[in-house]
């Protein structure tokens, strides 16, 4: 027969082996590899571009950390537009990007059916052809003479443009408009992902409900459909405009002289004039300024676990 | 009774602490070779922590964890001659039906698994699935699965965590007696854990009610029903209705009980509680065995019957039965549970009525505990 | 108004598709210009039909190689940042230990940074370091950024993961070496496989922190690059619709694949 009473609770416990504590080094272990790569490769570079970026001297005479700041006011002062730029380029695009995004991940989300997967595919395949390549095929599509621009001029959307400031003349290519079209296209894809993902999970019988409590389908979107794809629209707005706002490759390729970023300058100052202190500071406020917006609008837009 | 004890689970002053918090109190507690056991109680009892421990998937913070006579207590899980039927079932997705069935043997070396493999299946009556993977088969044959992958390698003790706790009611029922039907036909130990009374109650042989890392009593199923020692069993399995009592004499066998200005009597066998003249006990009685007769009729019942008066709150047809709610002087809310055998016409809700009932159905609990300890885990399980 | 009332119930459908289109429109440029015989150095209008490029992909000086280089960085990157992401991973997910949030933002960082901005510091190490830019330096670097995507995507994976199924594994005799073949990493296979195709496609297409770190060497996104200013042989299409293609009858090979089991199975 079974048996059971209580153990006295004062009894000292049974002699016993001690517990088995193996594992404890493991996680360790585990992360060092990673961890020294992303430390030496990613942490220690971020210092010594902070240390470059306050030295002085000359590619002769190399250079020694002499807390020069000036060379942080001296860039600001002189790059300001190409920092104002930046940020007003890749913001247009973020937007942009969104506005278009948003109904295709809506599709594949609840619309597309059977052919949720091709269209995915779709999405995804063009990452697989270089995207300069894909860049350059701008060029002919926005060529003076190709179809598209003669089209805006017919209808003279291209003198609303204009009147903006976004083209010039009887062209898209070299202007400011060819340069957010192209970040656009190519950072569009980053934004449908996080879309798509946030707007699957939503439960579909959640729009039936909505419409059952006397929502009409703009109101449902507003209220329930929108609210829930919060976390897909702060991390896709967040993965676009990070890297167009650093972007130099669409402002060379499609844009000219006058559409140049703060990509463009730091580039040309690290590798063809070879103004490293300069080059470092630029970077170092790109990275401040972006880290300072990014956390600012991941605070108002609530949503802190993005990863 | 065998002499073979090698199947024998014996615990000895174990216990499992979380930082401040104690999941299971030192236990002692011998599960025989070849008995069906069953754990039982609300969820955080601390019932699935001792599983555990016996599996080896947790520490035990103090005492030994024995198998016959071979201490198991800091064996890792997979040097123990135990195997768990798992809570949601945990069958490898990435594995068919054959290969899961036939992962322990191959993970002990044996090559020619094919035929044990087969005849395993054929157990479990899932041949043609073989080749399946489990995500293709529905609960009730999922559950089968992990049934046979745990039985193949014919363990000493098979543990089996809520295992039915993911099927619907219809299916339940019908593997409940198959998990029965083959622990019979293998004659392991099984060691049951659940929340689910009714289904401790149908297949286990003894049962012990956990609460709050203790376990509150042990015993056959009908002597934990018609017997509860705690006011948390006597909620907790079934259902009671407790009255608070005076001890007013003894006579003979019995204690006589004052309450609400009538008489009880309860059998003093049947009392857990210490009775002195003056102090006071709760006493318990099962709801169907309880009759109700209408108040005009009152001159009928028996004299050697404890009675009660009262009015019925509120009445449910539920086929089999049917359930009253009583408004009485000792208990607002009295339950009754009456066979629709020949139905009273006049026991409607408003109705004046004597409850009556053999006094040796009553049983008598300390009037210490809390009255309704075990009444708010019920609920919860059944939300 | 019946038209009308239809673009209403369409307007997502078609809104979605003209996105569709701007998406895939450059591709198709791609793709028809790969045919095209220009008359200058510059392939941006059209001429005339021909498949000259695609009868001898490799007719350009130097692409086939860049080529090549680009392709051994990348599956190198793959490899290294897939092992030291996938063990980051488990230990993100299955351990609890100090300074998890210190680890957490190390990871997190790489890639909420401009890649300029990684670009050039990391080329701020290297010269300081008065290290010889080339291959290693760009597989260095390569597996730097790729590592954070890699951790993202096992650990989604991991945590998915039930733990009873660990706990079935040795409950069945499995040691651990033997559970963790067995059961938790054929589990996780398919997140890794995702991060390591992602690192793959990162690898492969990156141009700025490769153009920072690359001394001499060229890679094939900084082949196109250079020839955007030099002049843009056709064979640069032709290579851009071949990978379009393959990667999309890969794709479609292992959908239909899938597919069919499923139907054998079920």
């Amino acid at each position: 027969m079974a048996t059971v009473t209580e153990a006295p609770p004062l009894a000292p416990a049974p002699e016993t082996k001690p517990p088995r504590k193996r594992g404890r080094w493991t996680p360790y272990w585990l992360l060092l590899p990673g961890l020294l790569w992303l430390i030496v490769f990613f942490a220690l570079p971020m210092i010594y571009q902070a240390s470059t970026s306050v030295q002085t001297g000359s590619l002769e005479e190399g250079y020694k950390v002499t807390w020069h700041f000036a060379t942080y006011w001296d860039a600001l002062s002189e790059y300001w537009p190409q920092f104002l730029r930046s940020i007003l380029y890749a913001g247009s695009a973020t937007i942009l990007c969104l506005i278009l995004g948003y109904p295709l991940a809506y599709l594949i989300a609840f619309r597309a059916g059977r052919w949720r997967n091709l269209i995915m595919i779709l999405v995804i395949a063009p990452f697989f052809t270089s995207f300069l390549i894909r860049t350059l095929a701008w060029k002919t599509i926005l060529a003076d003479s190709g179809p598209v621009v003669s089209t805006l001029n017919t209808l003279h959307v291209l003198d609303v443009t204009n009147a903006l400031g976004w083209t010039a003349g009887d062209r898209v290519l070299a202007t400011p408009l060819a340069v957010v079209c192209g970040l656009t296209y190519n950072f569009l894809p980053f934004m449908i992902l996080p879309l798509y993902t946030s707007l699957e999970r939503i439960d579909g019988r959640l729009h039936e409900a909505a419409g059952d409590l006397y929502a009409k389908p703009w109101t449902t979107f507003r209220k329930v459909t929108f609210p829930l794809s919060m976390p897909g629209v702060v991390s896709g707005t967040l993965l676009t405009f990070i890297p167009a706002a650093g972007d130099y490759v669409n402002a060379e390729l499609l844009g000219s002289t006058d559409t140049r970023m703060i990509g463009n300058v730091i580039q040309t100052q690290f590798l063809r004039i070879l103004d490293y202190p300069t080059a470092a500071a630029l970077s170092f406020i790109l990275m401040a300024a972006i880290l300072f917006m990014v956390t600012i609008y991941i605070r108002r837009a609530g949503t802190e676990d993005l990863v | 009774m065998t002499t073979d004890n090698s199947g024998d689970v014996r615990l000895s002053g174990i216990s499992k602490t979380y930082g401040s918090f104690t999941a299971v109190h030192p236990l002692e507690l011998t599960v025989p070779q070849g008995s069906f056991f069953a754990l039982l109680g609300a969820s955080g009892c601390g019932k699935t922590t001792t599983l555990r421990m016996i599996a080896g998937l947790e520490e035990p913070s103090s005492g030994t964890v024995h198998l016959g006579d071979q201490e198991v207590t800091h064996l890792p899980p997979y040097k123990r001659p135990v195997n768990t039927v798992f809570q949601s079932y945990a069958l490898f997705p990435h594995l068919d039906i054959f290969e899961n069935v036939a992962f322990g043997l191959r993970r002990r070396g044996i090559k020619s698994v094919k035929k044990q493999v087969e005849e395993m299946l054929e157990l479990v009556q899932l041949g043609e699935q073989a080749r399946k993977k489990p995500h293709q088969l529905s609960g009730g044959q999922q559950q089968r699965v992990a049934v046979a992958r745990a039985l193949i390698n014919t363990p000493k003790v098979l543990l089996l965590d809520e295992p039915l706790g993911a099927l619907d009611l219809k299916l339940r029922r019908q593997m409940q007696l198959e998990l029965k039907r083959i622990q019979t036909e293998v004659g392991i130990t099984f060691i049951h854990v659940t929340h689910d009374q009714e289904e401790a109650m149908t297949m286990a042989d003894t049962v012990a009610v956990m609460n709050a890392g203790r376990v509150e009593q042990l015993g056959s199923p009908t002597d934990l029903y018609e017997n509860p020692q705690t006011t948390f069993v006597a909620n907790f399995l079934g259902t009671s209705n407790l009255i608070e009592a005076e001890v007013d004499s003894k006579s003979g066998e019995d204690i006589v009980l004052r309450a609400g200005g009538g008489k009880l009597v309860l059998p003093e066998s049947r009392c857990g509680a210490p009775t002195t003249t003056g102090g006071k006990v709760l006493v318990g009685v099962r709801p169907e065995k309880i009759s109700l007769t209408h108040a005009d009729d009152a001159g009928e019942i028996a004299e050697n019957r404890n009675r009660i008066t009262g009015k019925i709150a509120d009445s449910s047809f539920i086929g089999v039965s049917t359930q009253y709610v009583i408004d009485s002087p000792v208990c607002p809310e009295f339950e009754v549970y009456a066979q629709n055998i020949d139905r009273d016409p006049r026991l409607v809700p408003g109705a004046e009525v004597v409850l009556h009932w053999n006094p040796a159905h009553t049983f008598g609990l300390d009037a210490a505990q809390d009255i309704d300890a075990g009444v708010a885990e019920v609920e919860e399980e059944a939300a | 108004m019946p038209v009308v009332n239809w673009l209403k119930r369409h307007l997502v459908v078609i809104a979605g598709l003209v996105t569709l289109a701007y998406l895939l429109l450059p591709n198709v440029i791609v793709t028809v210009f790969s045919f095209n015989k220009p008359k200058g150095r510059f392939n941006y209008q059209w001429q005339q039909f021909s498949t000259d490029a695609w009868k001898d992909p490799c007719g350009v000086a130097d692409m086939c190689g860049s080529l090549s280089i680009s392709l051994q960085i990348a599956l190198w990157a793959t490899l290294g940042a897939t092992v030291l992401g996938t063990m980051i991973a488990f230990a993100l997910v299955r351990y609890r230990f100090r300074a998890r949030g210190t680890v957490n933002s190390l990871i997190f960082l790489p890639m909420a940074m401009p890649e300029v901005v990684m670009a050039a510091s990391l080329l701020t190490l290297f010269l300081n370091l008065g290290a010889q830019l080339g291959f290693w330096t760009i597989l260095i670097a390569h597996i730097m950024f790729c590592l954070s995507f890699v951790v993202v995507a096992v650990k989604a994976r991991v945590m998915s993961m039930d733990p009873r199924l660990e706990q079935a594994a040795q409950d069945l005799y499995a040691g651990p070496a033997q559970t963790f073949l067995r059961v938790t990493l054929p589990i996780a296979a398919p997140g890794i496989a995702a991060g390591a195709l992602l690192s793959f496609a990162l690898s492969f297409d990156d141009f700025i922190i490769t153009n920072f770190n690359a001394g001499s060497t060229v890679t094939f996104p900084m082949f196109v690059w250079g020839s955007a200013q030099r002049g843009t042989p056709v064979q640069i299409n032709v290579i851009g619709t071949a990978m379009f293609l393959v990667a999309v009858l890969l794709v479609l090979t292992s959908m239909v694949i899938s597919n069919r089991r499923n139907r054998q199975k079920a």
